[in-house]
């Protein structure tokens, strides 16, 4: 799996800034270990043994990594996550990507089939039509964004629980990987994946999800922040071999959680 | 003066005291720069000045420091407890005092010739930024984990309440180290009196 490298925007401050507030990602992630030790942060490691950027990384990582156990104690598989009315649902939904909107992917649904491999008993191939035919259920659920902000959608789709208890998922497994058609990719616990509101969602405000939502499917979870939430899903996979993520293979925490 | 000769902070409040104020400087750099990832209340902070390099560095920085924030704040609460200090160095509040001290304070003439009393404005200061403190872990909280805390989340305005409180808990912090830092800078001895005890 390539992944993709992120558009380069010249870096005109003010102009940065005020795109930020548009919801568009600044690109210096690569730079991330040496602007990562400003003024505040060298004065923190006078007098401590971790000299390095490398040791300071390793040490943030690690916690990061704590800090998935601790979400993982505190995750409540029977606690929902709140609902809202119709009426309140923010219009128009934010779009975000770590693309612009002028590059959203288009999926041709006559094609496209869902894999499911890995832990699975059943390894055979989804067309749209037979996902649509399961039994859907919908939320109007807060999307929570790791940037900050937060909207109210509506999102419609197959029980993901329900979803992989049909294809005979190992439930004991660890993880639930995801491919996408934009390259994206992500990866979720095993609880998280068994919550009521995980939902693979096919429609979004009771239509057909649009492109710019994540045609054909995303994984809605009302638990978990939006990086989380992969969209454009091409391939399911139960592991228990760490899969990683896009965000998370850079430095976002794994769990994610809300 | 005899107070030379006297332990003014023991060593576990002045150990506290700085790892506090670590935690506090990683957090709230750290924190402004995950605020400029939406700007949301019209202005950014200056990249310069916050920590991170990026949204996802800053939020390393920021979830790795609550936890110093919180354990630290725990024990220094539970010290002050147990040893009584914070009821004989914290209590009685008067208003009457406080009116009057704020008042000599204003006219430069606080005194502080006991530096192991805190008059009234300090008692109150201090109070206020360990409650300023609580209500910055518990928004905080609600920030991180809106689902799986309810009660608070309710009690704090929803998910967008709580970024509101979470923000202006920040800006009262960030008053008060500004006066705390000034008042200092201006009775020097102080500081010596939280690094050495005496």
């Amino acid at each position: 799996m390539t992944i993709k490298s992120p558009p380069r925007l010249a870096i005109d401050g003010d102009a940065v800034l005020k795109e930020a507030a548009g919801r568009i990602r600044q690109p210096e992630r690569r730079n991330f270990l040496r602007r990562s030790l400003t003024l505040g942060g060298l004065a923190m490691l006078t007098g401590c043994t971790l000299v390095d950027d490398r040791s300071v990384q390793a040490a943030l990582t690690r916690i990061s990594r704590m800090n998935d156990e601790v979400q993982g104690w505190l995750f409540d598989p029977n606690r929902l996550a709140p609902t809202y009315p119709e009426s309140m649902i923010t219009r128009p939904f934010p779009f975000n990507a770590y693309y612009s909107e002028a590059e959203v992917r288009s999926v041709e649904e006559s094609g496209y089939r869902l894999e499911v491999t890995g832990l699975v008993a059943d390894k055979r191939k989804w067309a749209l039509p037979e996902l649509r035919a399961m039994p859907q259920i919908d939320q109007v659920t807060r999307h929570i964004c790791v940037e900050g902000w937060s909207a109210i959608g509506k999102w419609g789709g197959v029980s993901f629980a329900g979803f992989l208890r049909h294809v005979g998922a190992d439930l004991s497994a660890k993880y639930v990987g995801f491919k996408c058609a934009d390259d994206y990719f992500t990866s979720i616990d095993m609880p998280t994946a068994l919550h009521p509101q995980t939902i693979l969602a096919l429609t979004y405000d009771g239509q057909p999800l649009p492109p710019k939502y994540g045609f054909p499917m995303k994984l809605r979870m009302p638990t978990k922040l939006g990086y989380k939430n992969p969209k454009h899903i091409q391939a399911i996979f139960v592991t228990n071999t760490y899969p990683g993520g896009y965000w998370e293979d850079q430095g976002y925490n794994w769990f994610g959680g809300s | 003066m005899e107070t030379s000769k006297q332990l003014i902070h023991p060593g576990w409040l002045r150990a506290m005291h700085w790892l506090n104020a670590i935690a506090v400087i990683v957090l709230m750099t750290s924190g402004w720069r995950i605020y400029n990832a939406t700007s949301f209340l019209g202005f950014s902070i200056p990249n310069g000045i916050t920590l991170g390099g990026w949204l996802g560095g800053a939020i390393q920085w920021h979830f790795a420091a609550m936890w110093i924030l919180f354990i630290n704040g725990l024990l220094y609460l539970a010290f002050n407890l147990a040893t009584g200090r914070l009821l004989r160095k914290f209590f009685p509040l008067s208003p009457r005092a406080l009116l009057s001290d704020l008042l000599a304070a204003l006219k430069g003439k606080l005194a502080h010739a006991d530096p192991r009393q805190y008059n009234m404005v300090q008692r109150l200061a201090y109070l206020f930024v360990m409650l300023d403190s609580v209500l910055l872990v518990l928004s905080g909280l609600v920030l991180w984990k809106s689902v799986q805390f309810p009660l608070l989340r309710e009690l704090l305005g929803g998910y967008e309440g709580a970024r509101l409180v979470h923000f202006f808990a920040m800006a009262a912090l960030a008053a008060f180290v500004a006066v705390h830092l000034v008042m200092v800078a201006l009775v020097p001895r102080t500081l010596l009196y939280m690094v050495r005890g005496r």
